[in-house]
């Protein structure tokens, strides 16, 4: 068991003007903040993911969290991104279409999203393409709907 | 003092005599030996309730608890209402079982524990039948009740009880090697098989001192035959529910539990009397010694149950083929060495 | 000649015993699933081929809950997620309201936070140790063991909030009500018995060799696995990932105090197992120096019982006994209800590993690898 001192390591606030520099063709919004939150184009999705968690001085390694939000008009996805080893975090976001919400599967670079994108996708029914096993998970298979999204009705009784 | 140390003896001898007054010797005979069966029945039940009541207790002091202690004086009546519940609650055959392999089963399993009873010495002259293959018969009838496990498990249709009897079967013929080669050691000192012998043999040291090898073995494999904790894999309840007795309830749950611990005393009856001298000790009448010896093992027992946690299934196989299995032979041969007139001369020798 | 005696040998090993696959239905009723986990094995004899993690037994609707009912109502709420937790649970979703108003806690409340927080911490791993060791078929005395301190740490919250299991002690803005004055020296006593007690637990479980041939080298889990399956707290740590959020993301005051990032080598189930107890004696430690630090002071600050956060959203981080956990709450500025609230479940997330640690295992490590990863279903089906 080797232990580390408390206070060694704060945390590290990133730069989001560098990487949005390099990415640029493929961000559509930055929202500055602590995390910074970067709208990312749908289809540049993946590439984004994997330079992210790829790129030395970034390595992005740690889904902390995922997750979807219902805004009526459009659907988002939220992945709040973490580095262990820079310890540095960024949230990007992906806006998708409510009734053909689909977003690329990242189970392919962070492992920890499978359970993640089964569970938005029994709550908020938004399709993650090349999901190994893409099925509801909180819910029963037989459940009509998805509860989270915000035109949802509650059964009434 | 004789009167007393032979009471029940003196009792089974008077009922012959008056009953030998008016009824031929042949029917004498058959009524007195259901007379014993039926108060060596009765004590085993009584027996068996004290065994849960006190393993419950014994638990619960280690545990920082207090254990039954509504039913009666320290809760000692709890296993009697708990006997008493079993018995009158529904009898349940799950639909697909196998019904009758799944009625014989417990019937199996509580009869050979029962069996290895007919053959323990309580006391000098008592048991039931003396044979001079005691101990062989004692060790081949308890290995029948493996059998009983099988049918019980394989009929339930349930697949924890499958896997809870495969492991059982697993278990039990890997640990009767090790028990047996455990048990040669001291028929090699005796040279004899009955029960009474090996006793009247200890008369100057227990065996336990010339067979220190031969008790631990005997002790561990014991442990495994009887699935008590490290080695309860066949029960196991945090992985396989209950294992083959699953789907039992009421009184053929009740019987298995009946089994269970009566198998773990008669495997600590087996150890006193191969190993601790058996019945015999100073004072106290003989069925005192014995039933005091047996118990302060079966104490030990407990200990260890709540100390300890379940070995894996691999780990216990492995641990009889490659750790007991050896040290049963090596102790064989260490016994036959101090058995040889060579040695012996060795020894008288130094002596001089 | 030997050729021939070779290719022999490799027929009869290639040959294999014709043996039919079971599929066992381990849960949702039963002893050792922690509630009402459901995992499907499929088993070649006892050695595991695949296995399935099926959820959703205890679904109450919690995110959907939430949108329904006020900030304030909801602090209830999540109680009744990892109920071994329920004082983090408080502070990871208060603290999200507060991060989206830009509250300042006072002083007092945030020591008192980090004091509730650090008891709640050994709470939950007495418990994990306890049901671990039960779950390796001990006669539930490590649990007994565990349980008798979580006894007198249930009581110190019943004395600060009236309840043992569901607090709802954290409120926007500060604590429902201050502590009285037999609480600290009651605490202190504890404190002092405390460590002696952690020794007896461990005198049962570390050096015990049956433990040790089942825990060591038992459901692996390598660093690299840890990271990317979003794994965190005792579990990260064990596999020798130094991450921590009391220290990386520093929160509430735990920068001003010393602790350690305690972290294992192999990251077996042994290894989480310990990570828990040395976390423990840390959490001894954090409390101590909490209490000498305590000031006076308001433990809440003045605040309408309805409040409406400006439009934006919120993700809270910190360090629950379990891992990271924290809440995205999405506001819209106009309701008194969260528009959306999501709890990130490090319990929910560790259930996601288990499939790869326990293929070709045996029944009996699924069991103790569940065990030692803590799932708290209240928290994972949420």
């Amino acid at each position: 068991m080797k232990s580390e001192c408390a206070l060694a390591s704060p945390h590290v606030d990133i730069d989001i003007d560098a990487i949005s520099a390099k990415i640029s063709d493929s961000i559509t919004r930055v929202v500055r903040g602590a995390p910074p939150a970067v709208y990312i184009r749908l289809d540049r999705l993946l590439e984004v993911c994997r330079f992210l968690k790829e790129t030395a001085e970034l390595e992005f390694n740690y889904l902390s969290n995922l997750t979807a939000v219902d805004y009526l008009d459009r659907m988002e996805v939220v992945y709040h991104l973490y580095s262990i080893s820079r310890k540095h975090a960024v949230t990007l976001k992906v806006e998708v279409d409510r009734e053909r919400a689909s977003v690329p599967s990242v189970t392919g670079i962070w492992r920890g999203a499978d359970f993640q994108e089964r569970e938005v996708y029994d709550l908020l029914g938004v399709t993650f393409v090349g999901h190994p096993n893409l099925k509801r998970i909180l819910l029963y298979d037989e459940f009509v709907g998805h509860p989270l999204r915000k035109d949802f009705a509650l059964p009434k009784d | 003092m004789e009167v007393i140390n032979n009471i029940f003896v003196i009792i089974r001898d008077v009922i012959a005599v008056m009953l030998g007054f008016f009824l031929p010797p042949t029917l004498v005979e058959a009524i007195i030996a259901v007379l014993v069966i039926s108060v060596f029945l009765g004590f085993m039940t009584v027996n068996v309730m004290m065994q849960v009541w006190a393993e419950r207790k014994t638990i619960a002091y280690m545990q920082d608890r207090f254990g039954p202690n509504r039913v009666g004086p320290f809760g000692l009546m709890q296993s009697v209402a708990d006997a008493v519940k079993l018995l009158t609650k529904e009898d349940i055959i799950p639909t697909h079982a196998d019904k009758w392999v799944f009625r014989l089963g417990p019937i199996i399993v509580v009869s050979t524990a029962l069996m290895v009873y007919g053959v323990m010495p309580f006391g000098d002259g008592m048991v039931i039948a003396d044979l001079n293959i005691g101990i062989l018969f004692a060790i081949s009838i308890a290995s029948i009740g493996t059998i009983g496990f099988l049918m019980s498990g394989w009929s339930s249709n349930n697949k924890y009880a499958l896997l809870g009897a495969m492991r059982a079967v697993a278990q039990m013929v890997s640990y009767e090697i090790p028990l047996v080669l455990s048990i040669i050691g001291v028929v090699m000192l005796v040279g004899s098989l009955q029960m009474s012998e090996i006793v009247k043999a200890q008369s100057g040291l227990w065996f336990v001192i010339w067979q220190p090898l031969g008790f631990v073995i005997f002790f561990i494999a014991g442990l495994a035959e009887i699935n008590r904790t490290p080695f309860d894999m066949v029960e196991a309840d945090s992985e396989i529910v209950a294992g083959y007795f699953i789907e039992y309830s009421g009184m053929r749950f009740a019987v298995f539990y009946l089994a269970e611990y009566m198998s773990a005393f008669a495997s600590a009856a087996i150890a006193v009397t191969l190993f601790f001298g058996g019945w015999q000790g100073p004072l106290l009448p003989p069925y005192i010694w014995f039933l005091l010896k047996v118990w302060l093992i079966f104490f030990v027992m407990i200990w260890i149950r709540a100390t300890l946690p379940r070995v894996r299934v691999d780990q216990l196989m492995g641990f009889a083929w490659k750790v007991l299995i050896p040290l049963a032979l090596l102790n064989i041969f260490l016994t036959g060495a101090i058995l040889q007139p060579w040695y012996q001369g060795l020894v008288q020798g130094l002596a001089k | 000649m030997s050729e021939l005696i070779l290719a022999s040998k490799n027929s009869a090993l290639d040959a294999k015993i014709d043996t039919e696959r079971i599929t066992l239905n381990v849960g949702p009723q039963h002893p050792s699933t922690h509630g009402v986990l459901r995992v499907i094995l499929t088993l070649d004899g006892e050695i595991v081929i695949d296995a399935e993690v099926v959820l959703g037994y205890l679904h109450r609707g919690f995110e959907k809950l939430c949108e329904e009912g006020t900030y304030t109502q909801n602090i209830s709420l999540t109680d009744r997620l990892d109920y071994f937790n329920s004082m983090n649970n408080n502070w990871a979703y208060v603290k999200a309201v507060e991060m989206m108003m830009d509250i300042e806690v006072p002083e007092r409340a945030e020591y008192l936070r980090v004091i509730m927080s650090e008891l709640q911490r050994i709470v939950s791993h007495l418990a994990c140790t306890g049901f671990f060791v039960s779950d390796l078929g001990a006669a539930h005395t490590p649990l007994l063991y565990a349980f008798r301190e979580r006894e007198e740490i249930l009581d110190l919250f019943e004395m600060v909030c009236g309840a043992r299991m569901t607090y709802n002690y954290f409120r926007i803005g500060g604590l429902a009500n201050d502590i009285h004055d037999g609480w600290i020296p009651r605490l202190k006593a504890f404190l002092q018995r405390l460590p002696s007690k952690i020794d007896e637990l461990e005198a049962l479980i570390t050096g015990n060799e049956v433990i040790l041939a089942r825990a060591k080298g038992v459901g692996v889990l390598s660093p690299e696995m840890a990271i990317s399956f979003s794994t965190a707290g005792p579990v990260i740590r064990a596999s020798g990932v130094p991450f921590d959020l009391r220290r990386d993301v520093p929160y509430s005051l735990y920068p001003r105090f010393d602790f350690k990032v305690i972290t294992g080598k192999n990251g077996d189930i042994f290894d989480r197992y310990y990570v828990r107890v040395q976390e423990m004696r840390e959490s001894i430690r954090i409390i101590e120096q909490a209490l000498e630090q305590l000031p006076d002071g308001p433990i809440r600050i003045p605040f309408p019982l309805n409040v409406r956060p400006p439009a934006g959203e919120a993700l809270s981080r910190i360090e629950g006994p379990k891992g990271e956990m924290g809440f995205y709450i999405v506001s819209d500025g106009t309701s008194i209800s969260p528009y959306r609230v999501h709890q990130r479940p490090p319990c929910f997330i560790h259930l996601g590993v288990l499939r790869d640690l326990v293929i070709g295992w045996k029944v009996a490590d699924v069991i103790a690898t569940l065990a030692s990863l803590d799932p708290i279903m209240g928290e994972v089906d949420r």
